[in-house]
């Protein structure tokens, strides 16, 4: 029997499907099957964020005022009555104190900023140590790399509207690393200022590009970013039934929906709370900004914390040639060393295929120790990102650990020489040490602690053989050999070989010289013939 | 009589100039003493003796660094002439005795009670003029105060070492300038007429006493705003923020997206 209610669905639904053929192709998606682990949904998170700055950004924009006109206050926070400010400000501060549930939304906006952020990196982090950007995905790692640069401007911007003290420091700062642009620096600041610092077109301008630009183009990279994700099918983790040529999981329908609609709640819900119950960006603290004040311990979000880090700690080294004067303290920290980053992030897929030669597509993500290079690079920049950033922050650092800055500046300025590379020789040497362990897991089994002692009085420990699901997980991987030395000819004479044909095979050497052998089918049983 | 005369058997004694000379200066000095008018009133004692209970103090306590007569020596300075209310800030807040001499003067529980406070301001006072610790009246901020315009000249002249919300902030080399959450109305007043540490001093002509005590009421009603907006995170800006945002957001989310993962199994 069709119920009542079942036939108005179906005629519905046929209603539709007549009209856009869409049955098909939704049957075939709603069945679609995703893997499941905990690490695949931290890019959920950013995407979440995305769609709560959305829409807390749209409450906000309906009483922001985009203009530097200035005004004198009059309103509800009485310690700044009477004090002149422009528009912009004096309407963050009526969003903060008249508008009903204005200052909750505004704590939101900024801490889903802070979470969008954040998760992009978290994301980041997962897809290059698990060499998820292989082919066929190196495209949607640009895309990805994109959207967290963007991310950033689009960040920094939104800190940049309300033009407190705080925010205009900020606009300063960037108007300086604008300006250190050779040559056409000063030219490209008074394009972007409309004349010179701060005159009164930036925050109009700032506003259209943060709330119309940047979010159009974010919705569309985010758009592709995820249909590739769908037409490529999601990496899963090696393991007992998995291959290159399946996806193991659950199906869209109803399990992912439920999941991943329960999981927008709770990132919504986390936030909400985050904006009622810890104060962020408390703009009436820090007054209006005016190009002649300045507070200690002026920060920028952490996102930027780093790049800030970085200026903090550039040497004071200027050049001036032909009238000219080249700030290296600024080009190099603010625009060089993010610049060499950033293209070096972009590019890091095809280097990689390059360097070891991998041409096939990839489905099965690695385990990090499996890539020991791949992991160590990525421990390096880390490092290199944690130093820099916690030069951000050396003033309070200071303050709060009674410490001088000058040692703090001192040592991070060490320490980003020094570390990274320890870092990254002592990941390598950690990975290796974890492939060993593997291969001695599947070799001679697990240590089970119970000592045993035999009739002629010799004691030996127990080992247990592993699962053969875990032993498959242990061996599953490929080990790739570096590109091999062009053969010497029968004189003893190497072919003649290109600067490129040198450096390839070098960075080659570099990725997959060393790596612990698998155990081999043969080796599991000449042990199992053997002593045991 | 022996003694008598045992004295002119030694009249003509090499020793009887010089002796006969310090007995005349006594006897001279003494009566001058009994004979000279007293000093004009009894306040004025009052307040000697303050000076002198106060050079006391100075003698035990503080003399070791800055010299028997507060000329300063080659590790404190000369105290002569920097008056009343420098010593009522140095000491009064417990920077003076310093006990730790490694970058400044930190700011700790007091040494000395009120009335040794008194005492050694006056007795620093009296070695040569210098800023008088303000009265009750002066203070009044209160009344004579502007918040906003405080705030106003906070941001212009205070801010870029104490921070824009008065949370303090680091200088050079370890040195720092402190919070000024919870300091006394009066020694923040005294602070900006005498310049502790690095400190500059801001005179009446460059802020007049009255923008002092509206910058005091802006710094009281800092201080005694409410955290509407929820957990103030130390009120030191973004790095509480991202910490916060990373620690406590991300770090939540990620332990329920291991849970939704789990759960599945």
């Amino acid at each position: 029997m069709i119920t009542r209610r079942e036939k108005i669905a179906g005629g519905a639904a046929n209603f539709i499907d007549e009209r856009t053929g869409a049955a098909k192709w939704v049957k075939k998606s709603l069945q679609k099957v995703f893997p499941d682990h905990w690490s695949f949904m931290l890019g959920e998170i950013a995407l979440y964020s995305f769609i709560i700055l959305l829409l807390s950004g749209t409450f906000l924009t309906f009483w922001f005022v985009p203009s530097q006109e200035e005004l004198v206050y009059n309103g509800s926070y009485l310690p700044l009555n009477g004090v002149k400010m422009s528009a912009a400000y004096e309407s963050t501060l009526n969003i903060s104190f008249d508008v009903r549930g204005g200052l909750l939304m505004r704590q939101v906006h900024h801490w889903a900023a802070l979470l969008f952020l954040a998760a992009m990196v978290a994301h980041l982090m997962r897809v290059f140590f698990t060499g998820a950007f292989r082919k066929p995905r190196e495209l949607n790692w640009i895309f990805g790399v994109a959207l967290l640069t963007l991310g950033i401007v689009e960040g920094f911007l939104g800190y940049s509207l309300p033009d407190d003290l705080l925010s205009g420091t900020g606009i300063r700062i960037a108007e300086a690393i604008i300006q250190a642009i050779p040559v056409i620096g000063t030219y490209l600041a008074f394009f972007a200022f409309g004349g010179d610092f701060p005159g009164e077109l930036f925050i109009p301008r700032i506003y259209t590009v943060h709330v119309l630009l940047l979010p159009g183009i974010f919705l569309a990279l985010i758009t592709v970013h995820l249909m590739l994700v769908w037409y490529q099918k999601h990496t899963q983790y090696p393991g007992a039934g998995r291959t290159e040529k399946n996806v193991v999981g659950y199906p869209l329908l109803p399990v992912y929906m439920a999941k991943a609609g329960g999981f927008f709640f709770i990132v919504f819900g986390v936030t909400v709370l985050l904006g009622a119950f810890a104060s962020i960006n408390p703009i009436w603290i820090f007054g209006p900004y005016t190009p002649t004040q300045i507070s200690a311990g002026s920060q920028p979000d952490w996102y930027m914390g780093w790049l800030d880090g970085l200026v903090r700690m550039a040497p004071p080294l200027e050049t001036y040639l032909f009238g000219y004067t080249i700030s290296w303290n600024i080009l190099i920290p603010g625009l060089i060393v993010p610049g060499i980053i950033f293209t070096g992030m972009a590019l890091y897929p095809f280097i990689e295929a390059w360097a070891t030669g991998d041409k096939r597509e990839h489905h099965l993500l690695d385990r990090p120790r499996n890539a020991p290079t791949r992991t160590a690079i990525g421990a390096m920049s880390l490092t290199f990102m944690i130093v820099s950033l916690i030069n951000g922050g050396n003033d309070l650092i200071a303050t709060h650990f009674g410490l001088s800055i000058n040692q703090i500046m001192w040592g991070t300025r060490i320490s980003i020489i020094v570390l990274p590379p320890l870092a990254y020789v002592i990941t390598k040497r950690v990975c290796l040490s974890l492939q060993r362990y593997d291969r001695e897991l599947v070799l001679h089994g697990r240590e089970t602690g119970r000592l045993v002692m035999l009739p002629h009085g010799e004691y030996i420990e127990v080992h247990e053989p592993i699962s053969p699901e875990q032993a498959h997980l242990l061996t599953q991987h490929q080990q790739a050999l570096p590109l091999d030395a062009p053969a010497i000819d029968a004189n003893g004479v190497a072919p003649r070989a290109g600067i490129k044909a040198k450096v390839r095979r070098r960075l080659s050497k570099a990725m997959l010289g060393e790596q612990i052998a698998k155990p081999t089918a043969e080796d599991v049983k000449a042990l199992e013939g053997g002593h045991h | 009589m022996s003694l008598f005369r045992w004295l002119t058997g030694k009249r003509r004694h090499r020793a009887m100039a010089p002796a006969l000379l310090v007995v005349g200066l006594f006897l001279i000095g003494g009566i001058y003493s009994i004979a000279a008018p007293p000093n004009n009133a009894t306040a004025s004692n009052a307040r000697s003796a303050l000076i002198e209970e106060g050079k006391n103090i100075f003698l035990r306590g503080c003399s070791s660094c800055h010299g028997l007569n507060a000329e300063g020596g080659s590790i404190a300075p000369s105290l002569i002439g920097v008056g009343a209310a420098s010593v009522d800030f140095q000491v009064a807040t417990g920077r003076m005795p310093m006990g730790d001499m490694s970058v400044q003067a930190m700011r700790k529980k007091p040494v000395y009670n009120a009335q040794e406070i008194a005492a050694l301001a006056a007795y620093v006072a009296s070695l040569a003029p210098g800023p008088a610790i303000p009265t009750e009246e002066q203070l009044d901020y209160e009344r004579d105060g502007n918040v906003a315009e405080g705030g106003e000249l906070f941001r212009t002249n205070c801010a870029m070492c104490h921070n824009a919300a008065a949370q303090g902030g680091a200088l050079t080399a370890g040195k720092y300038a402190p919070t000024l959450m919870g300091v006394e109305p009066v020694h923040i007043y005294e602070a900006m007429i005498t310049g502790p540490q690095a400190m500059p001093v801001f005179g009446d002509r460059a802020i007049t006493p009255e923008e002092k005590l509206s910058i005091i009421k802006w710094v009281k009603s800092v201080e005694s705003e409410g955290n509407f907006a929820g957990a103030s995170l130390g009120k030191v800006g973004p790095v509480t923020e991202g910490l916060v945002a990373w620690v406590v957001g991300i770090g939540a989310l990620i332990a329920i997206a291991v849970w939704l993962a789990t759960k599945a199994r």
